[in-house]
């Protein structure tokens, strides 16, 4: 999926269009139609099994591993059906890159976590690698920390910096979209802090979607908000007004910690 | 009434773990007595450097290292055979097949070691040595190498078995993560989920190997009665553990020297399945944690 490819800048960058999602007989969500803009935040927020990380995992077709997993409607990325028959998965996945909710490091070096991505695509080029490496540490504002100790254990490092490591890694790629995934929900709040702030860089150049279940996160870091709740897409909209001025009850029941 | 019970039924208890280790202790204390005597006849550093093993002939000999090659080859092929095939059959069930299957194929696989070894030898001497005779038309009818594969098959439930729950134990969040940066499944399981799984792998080879060395009816079925130093797959050879039952089933008079080889070649089988044993345990404590 090259940037030009079917890519119209009238139409969202990631579009849900009636969008319905099962586990075995649970219907976890249920008809969700939603646009999400280019270099912009999105945030997806609601209680619990609200549905909202299903949603999010549909974007990188994360759920396609899950027994008994089902999904109606469409799920269009720069116009794209992702969810045809001829969208190559792996390709898909450079596109639309993740970062999860536990940091994730593989058991390797800070360099080879960060250089994964490349060599799985079959870059050998070790000059390239190297250059791409420390790109990537650089956007993910961990270079300067780990920058003579690339042979160390990713795993030795902290956890806010293991979590940069996994942004890094994702990076690396160079995908066009970041899905994150309460990335900052097993931080402390200096990490918290640091990871927000990468966020808030980032999305110059990359169009991000966020869960997350800290409503303070949302409304500093995301241009657009989304609220779920029992699979459904309550209200959506600019995240000043949502928090501001929502329209339905429950909305400001929940943003207003009245439950969730 | 009741305290006298509870304390009986502890007693027992207690008993029935004394047995274990009393059985063990005993154990290492003939052959460590009976190895002792042995060794104020015969020198120990012959029995190391020597590379004949003859003691039931008139020209004496007590060189282990016949036995020893003998043993370290039969072991080496079955572990060529075992881990490649017991590993990838991990691999699949793990990262590929379907739950049903997996589950149903599991029990089936721990069948092969339910398997009697005698069977396997009477096996490898009449099926897979004849088959083997058309492929390799000098191997001799008793061989390391037929022995050795079958021997190989036989341990194969040892590695998967062990290898898969070593797999199943790596983190789902580790194989999210390199899907999600694009990895096929196959990438993901050679680069991320065997090198997180390895200390498992490690551990379940070791086990195999130290049950492979300790093997003893196939080996003295299908693999002949001839100690020679060689590492040549297709000439008849004996391992330590065919050496001691033969020795046993013959007809050598208890108490004299020729008998109490076996106690000799007995202490250094015990003491290389032990080597084993505890660095299979060491590398299972040291990395065991990491995950949780």
């Amino acid at each position: 999926m090259e940037k030009t490819a079917a890519y119209r800048k009238d139409v969202y960058k990631i579009e849900a269009i009636d969008v319905n999602a099962f586990y075995g007989q649970f219907h976890a969500l249920k008809g969700i139609n939603l646009g999400m803009e280019e270099n912009a935040v999105t945030a997806l927020i609601g209680p619990s099994g609200c549905g909202k990380s299903t949603f999010l995992r549909l974007f990188n077709r994360m759920n396609d591993y899950i027994d008994e997993f089902r999904m109606k409607g469409q799920i269009r990325i720069d116009g794209n059906k992702i969810y045809n028959s001829y969208i190559e998965v792996e390709q898909l996945r450079k596109y639309v890159g993740m970062v999860f909710q536990k940091p994730n490091p593989f058991p390797k070096s800070i360099f080879d976590n960060v250089a994964y991505g490349l060599r799985i695509q079959g870059i050998r080029d070790k000059k390239l690698i190297s250059e791409r490496v420390e790109k990537a540490l650089k956007q993910a504002d961990l270079w300067s920390e780990v920058k003579d100790n690339l042979k160390k254990s990713a795993l030795a490092l902290s956890g806010g910096q293991q979590q940069r490591v996994c942004i890094a890694r994702t990076l690396a790629v160079e995908p066009s979209i970041i899905l994150m995934d309460e990335p900052t929900s097993a931080l402390d709040p200096i990490s918290t802090a640091r990871i927000e702030d990468l966020i808030f860089q980032l999305k110059t150049e990359y169009t991000i979607v966020i869960v997350t279940h800290n409503m303070q996160q949302a409304g500093r870091l995301s241009d657009k908000t989304a609220f779920f709740y029992m699979g459904e897409l309550i209200e959506h909209g600019p995240t000043k007004e949502l928090f501001t001025n929502p329209k339905h009850d429950r909305t400001e029941n929940y943003i207003s910690g009245r439950f969730g | 009434m009741l305290r006298a019970k509870e304390y009986i039924i502890e007693k027992v208890l207690f008993l029935c773990a004394l047995i274990t280790i009393l059985t063990t202790i005993g154990i290492i204390l003939v052959l460590s007595i009976e190895a002792v005597i042995f060794f104020s006849e015969v020198s120990i550093i012959d029995f190391v450097t020597d590379t004949q093993w003859t003691p039931l002939f008139t020209k004496k000999h007590f060189g282990i290292l016949p036995l020893l090659s003998g043993t370290m080859l039969t072991t080496l092929i079955a572990i060529a055979v075992a881990l490649p095939i017991g590993l990838s059959i991990a691999i699949y069930l793990n990262e590929f097949s379907p739950k049903g299957f997996r589950k149903s194929i599991k029990p089936l696989l721990e069948l092969l070691a339910a398997v009697p070894t005698v069977v396997y030898g009477f096996f490898a001497l009449m099926v897979v040595t004849p088959f083997l005779q058309m492929i390799i038309p000098g191997l001799s009818g008793f061989n390391a190498l037929s022995a050795g594969m079958v021997m190989g098959i036989m341990i194969i439930p040892f590695v998967t078995s062990l290898s898969e729950d070593a797999l199943f134990a790596v983190p789902k969040s580790l194989r999210e993560a390199s899907y999600g940066m694009g990895s096929t499944r196959l990438q993901t399981s050679f680069n991320v989920t065997v090198p997180a799984a390895s200390s498992g792998i490690i551990v379940s080879v070791i086990l195999a190997l130290s049950r492979a060395i300790g093997e003893t009816m196939i080996v003295a079925i299908a693999a002949g009665q001839q100690p020679r130093l060689t590492f040549d797959p297709t000439v008849p050879i004996e391992t330590i553990t065919a050496y001691i039952v033969q020795v046993s089933l013959g007809d050598v008079q208890h108490g004299t020297l020729e008998y109490r080889t076996i106690f000799a070649a007995g202490i250094t089988l015990f003491i290389f399945t032990f080597i084993l044993n505890n660095i299979s345990f060491f590398i299972r404590k040291k990395y065991q944690q990491r995950y949780e």
